[in-house]
C-alpha cells in the first residue's frame, strides 16, 4: 500500500495547530511586550507572592485529592476487577459515566448538593467537588491493570503459603502499580490545572493556578500568562515522567471507555 | 459471604455518593423553584419553558451552537483522523514514531495549556476569533482520539486482502472503499462519537478560542451564568437531559465494543 502520503494533511494540521502553539508559550513566555528576550515574566512570577501562594496552594489541593481518591479508588477497583464479587460490566460503566458529563454541570451539582445539605462552601467543597469530579479517572486505569492481572500469581503465592494480607502486598499491590501511577497523574494533572471549578465551589474565596493563568491571559498579559502556562507545563511534564507506555497500551486496544 | 456483602456495599456507596449531586438536579428539574432545595410541588413547567424558547433565547442559542460546532469538529476530525491513520500506519517506523507521539500531545496536554496555545497562534496572526477558531481548536484535540480509535483496526486487518483485491484487478480506490473503509468502519464510528461528546463537554479550549463577539456555547453560557450567582432554573431540566442522552449513548457504544469483542 503506498498510502504514506495520507498522513501529510495531518501531519501539516499538528504542526500548525499542536506543534506551533506549542512553541508560541515558550515565545511569549520568554519575551516582553515588544517582543524582546527577558526573563522578566518568570521574575515578576517568583517575586509575587499572591502567584507563588496560589501556585502551591493548587499543588497543596491536588495532592490531597489525589490522596483521597486513590485511599476512596483502589478498593473500588479491585473489588470491580474480581470475578469473586460477580460485579457486572455495567457497574464499571456507572462508574466512569460521570466522567462524560461537563465539568461545568458536574460542579454545580456539588454546589446544589452543599447548598441542599445546608453544608458551607469552602475548602471542604473544593476538595469533595475535585473528587467527585477525577475520582473515575483513578478507578478506571486502576481496574484495567488488575483485570489483566495473571491471577494464577496470587494463586500461586496462596499455594505457596501466604496468608490473604502477604498475598496483597507481595503479590496484588506491586502488579497494580503502573495503574496506581498512571492514576495518580491522570488525577493530578487536571486537579492541578482546572480553573472556575474552584472559584464555583468556594463562592469566589478560593482561586487556584489555573485561574491565575486564565485571568492574565484575559486581562491582555499575555507574555506572563505564557510563562505561568509554561511553569504549569513543567510540573505537569515532571509528573508525566513518571507515566509509562502503559496509557499507550491501553489506548492501542482501540475501546472507547 | 460477610466481604462480599461489604465489597458491594462499599460499591453502592462510593456510587450513591457520586451520584448524589446529578441526582438532585434531576429531582429539582421536575419542580417550579427558582431556588434549587425548595420544592414547590411537581411540574414539568421548567422542561416546556426550556423549549418554547422566547424567554431564554440566548439559551437556546448556546445549545445550538454547541451541537453545530459539535457535528462540524466530530464529522471533520473523522476525516481528517481516519485519512491520517491510514497514512500513518503506512510510514515507515520512524517517521511513525514522530507522528504517534505528536498525536500523542493534545491528548496528555491539560485542556488549558491547549487553550492558552491555540489563543497564543490565532492572536499571533491577527485572526479574529469566534466559530470558525473555536470549530478549529475542537479539531485539533478530537482528532487524535479518532487517530486512536481507527489505528487498532488497521493493524488487525489482514493487508492480504488489499492485496488479493489489487490483483483481482480493483483500481486503488475500489480497493479501498470496498476492502479497507468497511473494515476501519466501526472505529471511525466509535471516534465520531466520542469525537462528539469530547466536543461537547469542552469548556476550558473554548473559553480561550472564543473571543468576545457574543458567541457562547453552552459550556461559557452555563459559566457566565454561575458567575452572576443564580443559576437559570431551566438549566437543571437541561443538565438531566444531557445526562440521560450521554447515558444512552454510552451505552450503545458499550453494546458496540461488547459485540466487536465476541467477533474476535
Amino acid at each position: 500500500m503506498r498510502r504514506r502520503n495520507w498522513s501529510l494533511p495531518y501531519a501539516l494540521f499538528l504542526l500548525v495547530f499542536v506543534v506551533i502553539p506549542l512553541l508560541l508559550i515558550v515565545l511569549y513566555a520568554f519575551t516582553d511586550e515588544e517582543g524582546a528576550f527577558t526573563m522578566a515574566n518568570f521574575r515578576k512570577f517568583l517575586m509575587h507572592p499572591e502567584a507563588m501562594n496560589t501556585f502551591i496552594y493548587s499543588i497543596g489541593i491536588a495532592i490531597i485529592t489525589t490522596i483521597v481518591c486513590l485511599v476512596l479508588g483502589y478498593p473500588a477497583a479491585y473489588i470491580l476487577s474480581q470475578k469473586q464479587f460477580n460485579t457486572s460490566k455495567t457497574m464499571v460503566v456507572l462508574f466512569i459515566l460521570p466522567m462524560w458529563v461537563n465539568i461545568l454541570i458536574r460542579t454545580l451539582a456539588t454546589v446544589a448538593l452543599f447548598d441542599f445539605l445546608q453544608l458551607p462552601l469552602g475548602e471542604g467543597a473544593l476538595v469533595f467537588g475535585m473528587v467527585y469530579n477525577f475520582l473515575p479517572f483513578m478507578i478506571y486505569p486502576i481496574y484495567n491493570t488488575l483485570q489483566k492481572m495473571d491471577k494464577s500469581l496470587i494463586e500461586a503465592a496462596q499455594d505457596l503459603g501466604a496468608n490473604p494480607l502477604k498475598v496483597f502486598n507481595k503479590v496484588i499491590l506491586p502488579l497494580s502499580a503502573p495503574g496506581i501511577v498512571s492514576g495518580i497523574v491522570m488525577v493530578f494533572m487536571p486537579t492541578v490545572s482546572t480553573f472556575a471549578i474552584a472559584e464555583l465551589l468556594t463562592m469566589n474565596n478560593i482561586k487556584l493556578f489555573g485561574t491565575t493563568v486564565q485571568e492574565n491571559i484575559y486581562n491582555g498579559m499575555w507574555n506572563y500568562g505564557a510563562a505561568l502556562s509554561l511553569i504549569m507545563l513543567l510540573l505537569i511534564g515532571i509528573m508525566g515522567l513518571f507515566t509509562n507506555d502503559e496509557d499507550n497500551a491501553q489506548n492501542e486496544s482501540g475501546g472507547v471507555i | 459471604m460477610m466481604t462480599k456483602i461489604l465489597a458491594k456495599a462499599y460499591l453502592w456507596f462510593l456510587l450513591a455518593l457520586l451520584y448524589a449531586p446529578i441526582l438532585i438536579i434531576m429531582i429539582f428539574s421536575f419542580t417550579e423553584a427558582k431556588v434549587l432545595g425548595n420544592w414547590t410541588g411537581f411540574s414539568t413547567k421548567l422542561y416546556s419553558s426550556l423549549f418554547s424558547g422566547g424567554m431564554h433565547h440566548s439559551l437556546m442559542n448556546a445549545i445550538w451552537n454547541t451541537f453545530a460546532i459539535a457535528m462540524l469538529a466530530a464529522s471533520i476530525s473523522t476525516m481528517l483522523g481516519s485519512i491520517a491513520a491510514i497514512g500513518i500506519y503506512n510510514l515507515r517506523s520512524r517517521a511513525r514514531g514522530i507522528m504517534n507521539f505528536t498525536n500523542n500531545i493534545p491528548i496528555m496536554n491539560p485542556d488549558i495549556i491547549t487553550g492558552v496555545s491555540l489563543f497564543l497562534l490565532f492572536v499571533s496572526f491577527g485572526i479574529s476569533q469566534g466559530f470558525t477558531t473555536v470549530v478549529l481548536a475542537h479539531i485539533a484535540f478530537c482528532t487524535p482520539y479518532v487517530v486512536l480509535s481507527v489505528m487498532p483496526r488497521l493493524k488487525k486487518m489482514n493487508s492480504n486482502i488489499y492485496e488479493a483485491a489489487l490483483d483481482l484487478g480493483a483500481t486503488p480506490f475500489q480497493a479501498l472503499r470496498k476492502v479497507i473503509l468497511p473494515e476501519i468502519l466501526p472505529g471511525m464510528i466509535s471516534g465520531f462519537i466520542l469525537a462528539f461528546t469530547l466536543s461537547i463537554d469542552d469548556f476550558a479550549v473554548t473559553i480561550f478560542t472564543i473571543g468576545n463577539e457574543g458567541l457562547e456555547t453552552l459550556s461559557t453560557y452555563i459559566y457566565a451564568d454561575a458567575r452572576k450567582g443564580g443559576l437559570t432554573p431551566e438549566l437543571r431540566p437541561l443538565s438531566t437531559i444531557i445526562f440521560v442522552t450521554v447515558l444512552v449513548l454510552l451505552i450503545v457504544i458499550n453494546k458496540r465494543a461488547e459485540k466487536q469483542e465476541k467477533e474476535k
